[in-house]
C-alpha cells in the first residue's frame, strides 16, 4: 500500500485523459452489460426450459395446428406425468406498440405443468369460474397500471376474427419464482377461445407441453409421439422445452454470434485506445521511470506501478457496469413486451469486472514489458 | 587518499582497475574509457572534468552501477559490483549509491516530501519512521517548510536541495553528481555547493562529482581530469594524489 500514492499521484498527472480512459471503460462496459442482457433475455428460453418438459408442435411449423384429440393418447404414454396445451392469440391492447404475448391456455393442467409461474388459489378459482377471466403477469399489470377486476379489451388480428375487441376480466396475476422467468404474459381460457372461433379452427390447438416424470427418458417419449403422429395429416415434432426456446431464438439469426462480435469489437477497440494511453503514458515519464530504477526500485515494481495504474483504471471504469445496474432496469421497463425481460444478473456484472481487468492488464503490459527493460543509462539521455 | 595509478591501498571504499568502455557506433569502436584506474577514501570529494565525450557521465554511470564496463572491475566497500546481476545491481544500488543529476530529476506529480521518501519506501520503515526521516533530511537541506510544495512551486536550486535530501535520505555509502549546478544560476549553484560540501565536511559522505564548471570543481577536495580515457590529476594535489593512469 506504500506504493499506492506514486500509483495514484501519476494516474492524476492529465486529469483529461483519465476521465476519458475511464470513460471509455465505462462506456464499453456499459454496452457489455447490454449485450449480455439481451443476449441472456433470448437465451433465457433455454436457461428457464423445464428440463422435465417436452413441447410439441406441428411438423410443418410452429403456425400450423395439431389436434386436440392427440392428448389423450400422449397421456397414455409411460413416463408422461402432465400435457397441457397452448394457442397463440396475437391480439393487440389498443395500439401495436403494446405488445405482450397473449396465450390460450388449457386452465385445467397449466399450473402442473408451469409450477414455477404462481397464481394464488383464490385468484385462480375465480379465473375458472370466469369464461371472461384472463391471468396476467405482474409485469404487464405494473406496464399498463391494471389492477385486478380490470376489464380489458384486445383486438384480435388472426383465426379469421381480425378487428373484433374481445374483453377479458382480470381474475388474477401470476410472478415467477425466478428473476428471469417471464412474467409479460397474458393468460386466457381455452373454452373461450374455442367457442369463438370459426369451426375449422375448433379443436386445434397451436402445442402441446408436456412433463414427463424422468428427464432422461425425454428423448424415447418424443420418439414415441413422433412415431405415433407419424403419416397423420398433422405429424408432430417433438423436442425438450430447451431445444425449442433455442430454435425459436434460432429464426431471429444468430443473435449470439451478433452479440459476441459487437461485443469483441468493442473491447478489442478499448484495447487499443487504453494501450496507445498507457503506452503514451509510459513513454512520456521514461526519465523519471529510470530515475525509480536508478535509485533502486526493481524492473518488476516499475512494471508493477504501470500494471496498477492500468488496473486502477479498469477498476474506476467498471462504473459502467454500475450504470447498466441503474439503466437496465429502465429500459426493461421501457421495452417490456418488445424484447424477453431484460435482466442484469451477477454472471454479467462478474464476466464484465473480468473482461475490465483482463483489458486493463492487456493495455498495460507490452508498456510495462518496455519500461521494465529500459537501460537507466538510455533513459536518463532523454531528460 | 585518492589515488588514479591502481596502486591505491586496499582499503580504499572504491577501487576501480582496468576499466574499459567501448561503445559501437555503425562500425567503429568508440574507446571511452581505457584501463582507468582510480582509487577513493571514505569521506572524499572528487571532481571530474573533462571535456564533452570525455566519458566523465560513463564513468559515472559505472560507478553507480547504472552501466556495465567492457572490461575491468569496480568495487565499492568489499563489493565487487562490475559481475553483478541486474537485480542484484538494483538492491546494491539502493543502498550504497545516492544519485544527483542535472536536472534533479524529481517526479513531477510528488510533493518534496513524497520525492525525498522514495527511497525508502524500498526499506521496512514504518510510515512515522520515515516521516522522521523524511523531515530530518529536508531540515538539512533547508527545506523542512516546503515539504508539501511540488517541484513545480520551487526553484531550480530548492529542487535541487530536495533531490539531494532524496539522495541521502537511505544513507547512502556515497554520493555520484552529475553535474549538480549545471542549470542552476551562480547564487543557487554556490548554494548547492555548500550543501554538498556540509555533507561532506559534517556527515563525512563521500561524493563524486562530474562538472564542467572550474568554479564548481575547485570545491572539491581533489579535480581529476578525464583524458583520453583516463584519469589524471590537475592542479594541486592537497589529499596526496598520485597522478597516472593505466596505459
Amino acid at each position: 500500500m506504500k506504493f499506492s500514492a506514486l500509483i495514484f499521484a501519476n494516474l492524476f498527472r492529465k486529469k483529461a485523459r483519465l476521465l476519458l480512459t475511464i470513460g471509455s471503460f465505462a462506456v464499453a462496459l456499459f454496452l457489455f452489460a447490454f449485450l449480455g442482457v439481451v443476449s441472456d433475455a433470448f437465451s433465457r428460453g433455454a436457461d428457464v426450459a423445464g428440463a422435465d418438459r417436452l413441447v410439441i408442435i406441428n411438423r410443418t411449423s410452429i403456425i400450423n395446428t395439431i389436434p386436440l384429440s392427440y392428448r389423450d393418447q400422449i397421456l397414455r404414454i409411460p413416463g408422461v406425468k402432465y400435457i397441457t396445451h397452448d394457442n397463440w392469440f396475437g391480439g393487440i391492447y389498443q395500439d401495436e406498440k403494446n405488445f405482450f404475448p397473449q396465450f390460450v391456455i388449457d386452465p385445467e393442467n397449466q399450473r402442473q405443468v408451469y409450477p414455477e409461474l404462481v397464481v394464488p388459489d383464490d385468484q385462480w378459482n375465480t379465473f375458472l369460474k370466469d369464461r371472461d377471466g384472463a391471468i396476467v403477469g405482474a409485469a404487464t399489470m405494473k406496464r399498463f397500471g391494471w389492477k385486478m377486476g380490470d376489464r380489458i379489451p384486445i383486438k384480435t388480428t388472426l383465426y379469421g376474427l381480425a378487428g373484433n375487441a374481445w374483453e377479458f376480466n382480470i381474475d388474477g396475476v401470476y410472478h415467477g419464482k425466478r428473476p428471469q422467468d417471464d412474467e409479460t404474459q397474458f393468460w386466457f381460457q381455452w373454452d373461450a377461445f374455442e367457442e369463438r372461433v370459426p369451426e375449422r379452427l375448433k379443436g386445434q390447438i397451436g402445442w402441446y407441453i408436456l412433463r414427463v416424470d424422468n428427464p432422461d427418458d425425454s428423448a424415447r417419449i418424443a420418439k414415441t409421439i413422433d412415431g405415433m403422429f407419424m403419416n397423420s395429416p398433422s405429424e408432430t415434432k417433438t423436442e425438450t422445452e430447451s431445444a425449442f426456446a433455442q430454435g425459436w431464438v434460432k429464426q431471429f439469426g444468430n443473435i449470439k454470434f451478433l452479440i459476441v462480435s459487437i461485443g469483441t469489437v468493442v473491447f478489442f477497440t478499448l484495447l487499443l485506445v487504453t494501450g496507445n494511453t498507457m503506452a503514451i503514458s509510459v513513454r512520456e515519464r521514461t526519465p523519471e521511470l529510470a530515475v525509480l530504477k536508478a535509485i533502486g526500485f526493481s524492473d518488476r515494481a516499475v512494471l508493477g506501478f504501470i500494471l496498477g495504474e492500468s488496473m486502477v483504471i479498469s477498476i474506476v471504469g467498471c462504473v459502467g457496469l454500475l450504470l447498466a445496474l441503474l439503466v437496465i432496469p429502465v429500459l426493461a421497463r421501457a421495452l417490456a413486451g418488445m424484447l424477453p425481460t431484460l435482466l442484469i444478473t451477477p454472471k454479467t456484472l462478474v464476466y464484465g469486472v473480468v473482461a475490465a481487468l483482463l483489458v486493463g492488464f492487456a493495455s498495460a503490459i507490452l508498456p510495462g514489458i518496455g519500461a521494465m527493460r529500459m537501460r537507466v543509462v538510455d533513459a536518463l539521455r532523454r531528460v | 587518499m585518492v589515488s588514479v595509478d591502481g596502486n591505491g591501498t586496499t582499503g580504499s571504499l572504491i577501487q576501480v582497475r582496468g576499466l574499459d568502455k567501448t561503445y559501437r557506433r555503425g562500425n567503429e569502436d568508440i574507446h571511452v574509457l581505457q584501463g582507468l584506474n582510480l582509487d577513493v577514501d571514505k569521506g572524499d570529494f572528487v571532481a571530474f572534468m573533462g571535456p564533452s565525450g570525455s566519458g566523465k557521465t560513463t564513468l559515472l554511470n559505472l560507478l553507480g552501477g547504472l552501466d556495465v564496463p567492457t572490461r575491468g572491475s569496480v568495487t565499492v566497500a568489499g563489493d565487487e559490483i562490475t559481475h553483478m546481476s541486474r537485480g542484484k545491481l538494483t538492491d546494491w544500488r539502493a543502498r550504497h549509491v545516492g544519485f544527483i543529476f542535472q536536472m534533479y530529476n524529481l517526479i513531477p506529480v510528488l510533493t518534496a516530501f513524497q520525492n525525498v521518501e522514495l527511497p525508502l519506501l524500498l526499506t521496512k520503515l514504518s510510515k512515522a519512521e520515515r516521516r522522521k526521516h523524511v523531515e530530518t533530511a529536508l531540515a538539512i537541506v533547508g527545506l523542512a517548510e516546503r515539504m508539501h510544495h511540488y517541484p513545480r512551486q520551487l526553484s531550480g536550486g530548492q529542487e535541487q536541495r530536495v533531490a539531494i535530501a532524496r539522495a541521502i535520505i537511505a544513507d547512502p555509502t556515497f554520493l555520484l553528481c552529475d553535474e549538480p549546478t549545471g542549470d542552476l544560476d551562480r547564487k543557487s549553484a554556490d548554494e548547492v555547493m555548500d550543501l554538498i560540501k556540509r555533507l561532506v565536511g559534517e556527515y563525512g559522505k563521500t561524493v563524486l562529482m562530474v562538472t564542467h564548471d572550474p568554479v564548481v570543481a575547485r570545491q572539491a577536495k581533489l579535480t581529476l581530469h578525464l583524458e583520453k580515457g583516463v584519469l589524471v590529476e590537475a592542479g594541486e594535489r592537497p589529499q596526496g594524489v598520485v597522478a597516472g593512469g593505466a596505459a
